[in-house]
């Protein structure tokens, strides 16, 4: 790459910052990765499952962080901390130290063996201290980079200058114990900072008992309970006596909502409370869980059925409004007495085993932060940011994203976190680069008789320990068509990448079977060797004798190496019929298409174009501005109908977007790269598509509305108030009217805050007024908790009322009535009000099913534009090219939805910032001979990569055609395939026959 | 490492038994999810025993029934396919179409006299190490109490007999 290639630095590698470092990669910039941890990965690594779909945390999260250490263009700076930063964007100098891991990276191969001598036992943070690790350790199994690293403070030669056995037993003379912090300055254009947050500290509950009481665990300490590599390998058991507990009661908002820790609302607990609650009970059978909580604020997307289903089909019992008073251990049982009170009565209650649901706080260093990087801190200590620019912090050219601007989940973060990739990338647009291709002639090897070379790793002792590895090549030696075997002590290491190219050259080998470690790890790297030596890098074949052979079966060396002959034997009889792959390069339209031009579609035209692209803007009606033209309140200080109709003048004077108004979309053609975009008269060819179409408020039907100029929805009250004094003195604003009833299940998630919003207008205009809020729960997280302590203090009423008793209104003579239920009064309430509020739901529009199905591309349940993925690809569709952004996406506020729009556009960015697009080498691929065009692949592939479509050669017949653009190589329609014309290439069914039958073959 | 281990003891029953029939099993392992949880195990130093030989698709839902058949025909007792949980595949549907072919596959089985059990589908993550262990070793010792694969003893059978006619 080219040293004027623009930079980013990125410091925390959690989510967020892995995100946003691939998406800048994924753009051709160069991109430092600052942890000051020996490895990636960050709170999320730690998670069992994640909510709402209950995916396994780990299985999502590796691919990227292997992703990310594998790329080109990222230099990943682990046990690293930047200590100090001049200049000003563009021209940023940042000087960052590198830690002493006293380990050699390009020695060490995590094999182990150090961990396993050294006699120093240390609690493991990632396990958070339940379980063990050495003083030399990797924080865990799967660990990005898998390099040891060694804790200075606890190493006995470093601290005392005895043992040294880990230097000792090094198979690969990694260990260094002279190693010392270094320095070094980079030139970046912007900054992003993701650091994540810090768990509060449940020893300050002091009435809980933390630390004292051994049944009582925090959230975090619970994740890993639940995890399969946790302490007790998944099951639930009580530390005290290792039984399995009965009643376990999970506490919400520890360290969240109460004026003695943090006022403000975490804004995630009670979804991962729930799915706490759901997965124990999973785990064991009989668990009944308790939810001990104020409001339960499921506000995202699924979030609300997530919440329904626990209580519904898990049977997990949900104490609202009730917060637990203190704990009491019995110091004989160990089990747990709970004090709380209900509608004024108190209860003592016993449990096995309590789970405190710790809240989100500022990361530990967030200060230094501030300081080294020149930005505000909000008065939580978070990252002070707008509500008009979410991603930026007080200091031009450094961005924020993740929990470091405020508590909240995975998918917000990881949207941000592509949108904070978007903001930096403009300030270096013009010094985008690309990884430079290896120039080097492929050796044809067509029609040639296979010639292949096996090479047998020892992998230090990892496998020679237990297999015998020269009996192994010399058994390869006999297979036929091998003409090349030989024994390595480490297949890795760079010598041993040498050796491999001169073995290739000098026996004019076409094949190479490399007999190590995992193809998930290490595939890349033969490969790029096979390369290197002009060979095509699919003519490679790996044999697992490692991790899958010698590490399980250490007892049985016999039977071991027997095993690794028939996985050698295997993977030499596949390679026998491996054929060159060329990835296809695909040309590109470099342009974005945006669909809708509300406050997202304009933020993600106008991102894309800050970065030099052509963007047409597709609007339906005659005026840009969307929703948020209508919204009079102020955010942050400022009117959101004035922020958008700023982002309108901005839009009409750039001069990279065309806005087209009045125009819908008529028809869309095409794939990644290279859409057809049909509006009224003519056909816009776009590399990538945007979909921001927004929704809409619902128009109530109930409560008179329509019928009595005393009920408005909250943007006609606004409306009203902007036009002077109200005439009311009795105001009962109305909760989920349209939202959370049979007909939309789901919560809209803005409606509190607008509502509490508008309510504290009132009081404060006429503290006479008085103002009632009829609610289920109130949900104004994060830092929005502060408009609900506002209210309570101005005197506004809250009543809650149940879930499935909406409050009645009825006519007195000219008079309204409304009778509500209270439930933490346990009677009805009557009052008579002179004005109706409706807090209306958001409804996705009626069109997006024609859009969607123009997209192909699906609609959740409730009809909202569905993500490919709800944890980690929050912005885009699984159909390559098409993101999405906005109210589309699901019911959000102008902050998260600008976050999200600058998200898509960065996801957009990835796709149209290259010259051409590569498909991926192990792609299905259709034989037109054999194909009959009976069309049974086509709904099986997930991508849309498969159409019917006329044989040429044959105007009768149909065949099936593969998109190779958006072929994501699964091979799910191959084996649906009934007439065998489909094909997985590098995974065919001749190649695949060829390995069952080598395995089945009597070996000798 | 792991404070959970479990050591499985098929070489002590061999020696007391002296000869104890070792089924061949084949397991194919989804890339994402179950052929990152096999390495797990291996991270994790788990035993198991030396029976299977895993196949890596790029997805459960790439295992053709050809591919389990072949298997079967040639000698396999047993046959795993083991993908990710419902809801994780990593190409998003992969793994519901693979439980849907599995029953179809093991119904199959059955009219070609073998016993469907000797075809088991699992779902293993990425983190459940564990989870493969046990499900191979119980697999393994289910194949061992089931005995050979009938079609190869029947094959054998079929082939001494033509010997003593002679044909």
């Amino acid at each position: 790459m080219s040293n004027d290639m623009g930079a980013v630095m990125v410091v925390g590698g959690g989510i967020s910052g892995v995100q946003t470092a691939l998406d800048l990669a994924e753009s051709g910039f160069k991109v430092y990765v600052v942890e000051n941890k020996p490895s990636i990965g960050g709170v999320m690594s730690q998670l069992d499952k994640t909510f709402p779909t209950n995916d396994c945390s780990m299985c999502i999260l590796s691919p990227k962080l292997v992703e990310l250490a594998r790329h080109p263009l990222i230099d990943l700076m682990t046990l690293s901390e930047v200590t100090e930063v001049s200049g000003e964007a563009p021209n940023f100098k940042v000087k960052v130290r590198h830690n002493p891991r006293y380990v050699d990276m390009d020695k060490c191969v995590g094999c182990g063996i150090c961990a396993d001598k050294c006699p120093v036992k240390v609690p493991n943070e990632y396990d958070e201290g339940l379980m063990e690790r050495k003083a030399i350790y990797v924080p865990f199994a799967q660990a990005v980079p898998l390099k040891y690293t060694i804790d200075e403070a606890r190493c006995l030669k470093l601290t005392k200058d005895r043992c040294g056995l880990c230097e000792k037993n090094c198979p690969a003379g990694a260990i260094n114990y002279d190693d010392k912090p270094v320095e070094e300055t980079v030139d970046v254009g912007a900054i992003i900072l993701a650091p994540g947050f810090d768990a509060f500290d449940a020893r300050l509950k002091r009435e809980y008992g933390y630390g004292d009481y051994q049944n009582v665990l925090t959230s975090v300490e619970f994740e890993r309970f639940l995890s399969a590599t946790g302490p007790y390998g998944g099951h639930i058991l009580r530390p005290s006596d290792q039984e399995a507990p009965k009643k376990v009661a999970f506490l919400q908002c520890v360290g969240s909502r109460d004026s003695n820790t943090n006022e403000y609302c975490s804004s995630v607990c009670c979804m991962y409370g729930i799915k706490q609650a759901i997965i124990a009970g999973e785990h064991t059978a009989g668990l009944e869980p308790s939810i001990f909580f104020m409001d339960i604020r499921a506000v995202g997307k699924e979030f609300e059925d997530y919440r329904a289903r626990a209580e519904n089909e898990y049977g997990i019992r949900m104490l609202r409004g009730t917060r637990v008073a203190s704990i009491d251990e019995d110091p004989d049982t160990k089990n747990l007495y709970l004090r709380y009170a209900v509608d004024g009565e108190v209860f003592e209650e016993e449990f096995d085993m309590v789970i405190l649901s710790v809240g989100l706080e500022p990361p530990k260093g967030a200060n230094e932060l501030s300081q080294v990087f020149n930005v505000d801190l909000n008065r939580f200590g978070f990252a002070g940011t707008d509500v008009y620019s979410p991603l930026s912090s007080s200091k031009p050219g450094v961005f924020v994203t993740g929990a470091f601007a405020s508590p909240k989940d995975i998918p917000t973060s990881v949207a941000e976190a592509s949108g904070a990739a978007a903001k930096a990338g403009a300030f270096i647009a013009e010094k985008r680069g690309a990884v430079e291709e290896l120039d080097i002639e492929e050796i044809d090897v067509e029609g040639q008789e296979p010639r292949i070379g096996v090479f047998v790793c020892d992998c230090g002792i990892n496998i020679r320990g237990t297999v015998d590895c020269p009996a192994v090549t010399d058994y390869s030696k006999n297979l036929s068509n091998v003409v090349h075997a030989e024994e390595m002590k480490y297949a890795c290491s760079a010598d041993a990448q040498q050796r491999i190219r001169e073995v290739i050259n000098d026996e004019n080998l076409n094949r190479v079977v490399v007999a190590s470690c995992t193809p998930r790890t290490h595939e890349a790297l033969f490969q790029s060797t096979l390369k290197e030596a002009g060979l095509n890098p699919y003519l490679f074949e790996m044999a697992n004798i490692r991790d899958q052979c010698s590490w399980i079966h250490q007892n049985e060396p016999e039977r071991a190496t027997k095993k690794s002959m028939d996985l050698v034997r295997m993977a030499v009889a596949k390679s026998r019929l491996l054929e060159p792959l060329t990835e296809s390069k695909l040309p590109v339209t470099r342009s974005g298409v945006v669909i809708g031009g509300g406050i997202s579609g304009m933020t993600a035209a106008l991102d894309m174009a800050a970065q030099g692209f052509e963007v047409d803007l597709l609007e339906k009606t005659g005026e840009l501005g969307g929703n948020a033209i209508k919204i009079f309140h102020e955010e942050d200080g400022r009117k959101v109908r004035d922020f958008a109709n700023e982002l309108v003048s901005r839009v009409s004077n750039t001069s990279n977007i065309t806005v087209h108004l009045n125009t819908p979309v008529e028809d869309i053609s095409g794939f990644v790269g290279n859409f057809k975009v049909k509006i009224r008269d003519e056909e816009i060819e776009t590399g990538s598509i945007i979909v921001a179409v927004g929704a809409k408020e619902y128009v109530p039907k109930e409560y008179f509305y329509g019928d009595d100029k005393r009920v408005v929805t909250q943007l006609e009250l606004e409306n009203k108030m902007q036009q002077g004094p109200l005439d009311a003195k009795t105001i009962a604003m109305i909760q989920c009217v349209g939202s959370r009833n049979t007909e939309a299940p789901y919560c809209s998630r803005v409606c509190c805050s607008n509502a509490i919003k508008n309510a504290i207008s009132i009081k404060k205009e006429n503290p006479q007024a008085q103002v009632f809020v009829f609610h289920k729960d109130i949900r104004t997280y994060g830092f929005r908790e502060d408009l609900y302590k506002e209210a309570g203090r101005l005197g506004v009423d809250f009543v809650r009322i149940p879930e499935d008793q909406p409050p009645e209104l009825s006519k007195e003579g000219e008079s309204l009535k409304m009778t509500a239920r209270d439930t933490i009064l346990g009677e009805d309430l009557v009052i008579r009000p002179d004005m109706v509020v409706l807090s209306t739901g958001i409804r996705p529009n009626e069109d997006n099913e024609e859009l969607a199905k123009m997209l192909k591309v699906p609609l959740s349940k409730d009809k909202f534009f569905l993500e490919a993925h709800m944890k980690l690809r929050p912005v885009e569709f699984a159909t390559n090219g098409v993101y999405l952004a906005g109210l589309a996406h699901w019911p959000k506020f102008v902050d998260e939805s600008i976050a999200q729009a600058s998200g898509a556009a960065s996801r957009a960015i990835t796709v149209i910032s290259k010259p051409e697009l590569k498909s991926e080498g192990i792609i299905a691929a259709v034989n037109e001979d054999l194909c009959d065009g009976c069309g049974i692949c086509e709904p099986v592939c997930e991508y849309k990569a498969i159409t019917i479509t006329e044989n040429p050669k044959n105007p009768e017949k149909k065949k099936a055609m593969v998109n190779e653009g958006l072929c994501k190589g699964c091979g799910g329609c191959v084996a649906a395939c009934p007439s065998a014309a489909m094909e997985q290439r590098g995974f065919k069914n001749e190649q695949i026959i060829a390995a069952i039958d080598a395995a089945l073959e009597e070996s000798e | 490492m792991k404070m959970t281990s479990t050591q499985h003891e098929t070489q002590a029953a061999t020696a007391a038994t002296g000869e104890q029939f070792e089924p061949k099993i084949i397991a194919f392992c989804c890339n994402w999810c179950s052929y990152a949880g096999a390495d797990l195990a291996g991270v994790s130093r788990l035993q198991m025993p030396t029976n299977f030989l895993v196949l890596r698709a790029m997805c459960s839902a790439r295992v053709d029934p050809e591919h389990v058949l072949r298997a079967f025909s040639k000698g396999a007792d047993g046959v795993m396919v083991l993908g990710c949980h419902p809801a994780d595949c990593h190409y998003i549907g992969g793994n519901y179409r693979t439980r849907r072919r599995i029953a179809l596959l093991k119904m199959l089985l059955e009219q070609y006299g073998l016993d469907p059990e000797r075809l088991k589908l699992e779902w293993v993550s990425a983190s459940e190490g564990v989870k493969f262990q046990n499900t191979v070793t119980d697999f393994v010792e289910m194949i061992r109490e089931m005995g050979p694969n009938p079609l190869i003893e029947a094959e054998k059978q079929h082939k001494a007999e033509r010997a003593k006619y002679g044909h």
